[in-house]
């Protein structure tokens, strides 16, 4: 057990060490490259306990997918301009209590979850009655319960997605005037006939290429 | 506790005769592939250094290594150093998973496809953090069109690999080239192995997608600011890059280690050879392919990407998910 504690004592401090710096350094760069490694830190964590079909896809979603949007877009941003002024101006810390009432919130739904584990340990272990099965690996048992029993939640949520993903391209879409598209069609069933022409042409008059 | 470190020495021992024979193989790829770049084009390409040149990666890198590192004033230092650390690390990490035969392989883990897949979506991440910490424009135009450009063929390959798992029922490695004994997948799913071919230039910006170090454009991309060893460190982790995408293409389309026919002629040669061999065929397509094409225009790439082989291989999903249902061949384990 020793190895094992050692490598979540180093997962889970390196997890809230870069938690604490994704707020706490002034560069919105490095803030987001903290939360990868706070991401990765957390999937090892995943991995640890044996929930691997979890953790990779973490790796793959959140690292891999949205991160990668995510500093696209704060690389877009002027850091240098926001650097000095988010924590100094005064117009700026009227933010800090609604963060905090979030935070609270979502600190006492915790504890209600995890305190209701503690008190009714029947709840837990009605959850967690489709992974206990120690021959299937746990990427089949998710598999399992997430296409019989939720199969309508998740097909729902698949849904929500789809709708987002939709929404987002018609907010986006526009046709601009005077754009020049290439179209693969009309390229390929261009003919010999329809291009190139033949022309006698009679000395000293030229050819008027225009038309 | 000697246990533990008896484990972590025997690991050490296996990762480190893991990675020798790579790093050489990364090294004599690089030779190869200007070597066969050159004959299409009725060149003679490196010949000097060595028997065939062979050595010649290895001069390359000695320069390299004596070369002066030059990290420019308005970079971001940290960052800047990180990146091709962070390409290098990534593309040997990935090799842990690799089955040379059914039980030469450092960890034969449950989700070693999955894993496999995490990683090189990870790949982005040096590329990214190369062209940003340089503050250069050259460098940032480089590493925001191969962001786009992984990320966008990831998906394609993801949908591919669904393919795959549909018919062997396990993300494991070694049960996906057990599998196919009796067939390999590149006949059934023929033209997923195409896609797949084609995603895995774009993913490992390969021509004739190498935009994002388009020298003709953007000097050398992300690369532009990087010198000696740091340089030379991208490179090795590009070409360990592609061949682990000509492994990942092996494993999943052409049999693994597994002889073509279990008979005498082909038996006779050991099975992790026919893996090796496999993942030269591959290579050996990949240094064709950039002789050989021109470089793609940037929105005929997000084209082919998105509404092409993303829409072609769902379908295929769709495809052989019927017919695995309806002819009751699905894998039940």
């Amino acid at each position: 057990m020793l190895a094992h504690s050692l490598f979540f004592y180093t997962f889970s401090f390196i997890a809230i060490f870069s938690a604490i710096m994704v707020t706490a350094s002034k560069n919105t760069v490095h803030s987001v490259f903290f939360l990868i490694l706070d991401f990765i830190s957390v999937s090892c964590l995943f991995i640890m306990i044996g929930a691997e079909f979890l953790g990779m896809i973490m790796l793959i979603v959140y690292v891999g997918a949205v991160a990668v949007l995510f500093l696209f877009v704060v690389m877009m941003l002027n850091v240098a301009q926001q650097k000095k002024q988010w924590f100094s101006s005064t117009e700026n810390s009227k933010h800090i209590p609604l963060g905090v009432l979030i935070s609270v919130i979502i600190f006492f739904e915790l504890i209600i979850v995890i305190g209701g584990w503690k008190f009714k340990p029947e709840v837990a272990s009605s959850i967690s009655l489709a992974f206990n099965n120690i021959n299937v690996s746990n990427t089949h048992s998710i598999g399992n319960v997430l296409y019989t029993d939720y199969i309508h939640l998740f097909q729902l949520s698949g849904m929500i997605l789809l709708v987002a993903m939709i929404g987002a391209i018609v907010l986006t879409f526009r046709r601009r005037s005077g754009l020049k598209r290439q179209s693969y069609f009309s390229q390929i069933s261009r003919e010999r006939s329809d291009s190139v022409k033949l022309i006698e042409v009679e000395s000293n008059k030229g050819v008027n290429i225009d038309d | 506790m000697f246990e533990y470190l008896n484990i972590i020495f025997l690991e050490s021992y296996k990762v480190l005769f893991m990675l020798l024979p790579v790093l050489t193989a990364v090294a004599l790829m690089v030779w190869l592939d200007r070597r066969v770049w050159a004959f299409v084009q009725k060149r003679r390409g490196p010949n000097v250094v060595g028997p065939f040149g062979l050595f010649q990666s290895l001069a390359d890198a000695l320069k390299y290594l004596f070369k002066e590192i030059i990290i420019p004033a308005s970079s971001n230092k940290i960052i800047f150093i990180l990146a091709p650390i962070v390409t290098m690390t990534l593309a040997l990490v990935a090799w842990a998973v690799i089955p040379f035969n059914e039980s030469l392989v450092i960890a034969d883990i449950n989700v070693g496809i999955l894993y496999l897949f995490a990683v090189s979506s990870l790949g982005v991440y040096g590329i990214i953090m190369g062209g940003w910490a340089s503050n250069s424009k050259y460098p940032f135009l480089g590493s925001i069109r191969s962001a786009a450009q992984m990320v966008s063929y990831e998906v394609s390959i993801g949908v591919i690999i669904i393919n795959v798992l549909l018919c062997v029922g396990s993300l494991n490695l070694t049960d996906i080239v057990l599998a196919q004994e009796n067939l390999w997948f590149i006949i059934p799913l023929f033209p997923m192995f195409v896609i797949f071919f084609i995603s895995a230039l774009a993913e490992t910006n390969r021509p004739p997608f190498d935009l994002p170090e388009a020298e003709a454009e953007l000097v050398a991309g992300y690369q532009t600011e990087y010198s000696g060893m740091m340089y030379a460190m991208f490179w090795l982790g590009e070409y360990a890059n592609i061949l682990l995408m000509c492994s990942l293409g092996s494993i999943l389309f052409l049999g693994g280690w597994l002889p073509p026919i279990e008979s005498f002629p082909f038996n006779f040669i050991p099975d992790f050879m026919w893996l090796i061999l496999k993942i030269l065929f591959l290579f050996i397509l990949f240094s064709l392919v950039k002789a050989i094409v021109p470089r793609y225009r940037y929105d005929q790439l997000m084209k082919l990407g998105w509404k092409i082989f993303l829409p072609m291989s769902l379908i295929w999903v769709v495809i052989t998910a019927s017919y695995l249902f309806y002819f009751d061949l699905l894998p039940s384990n």
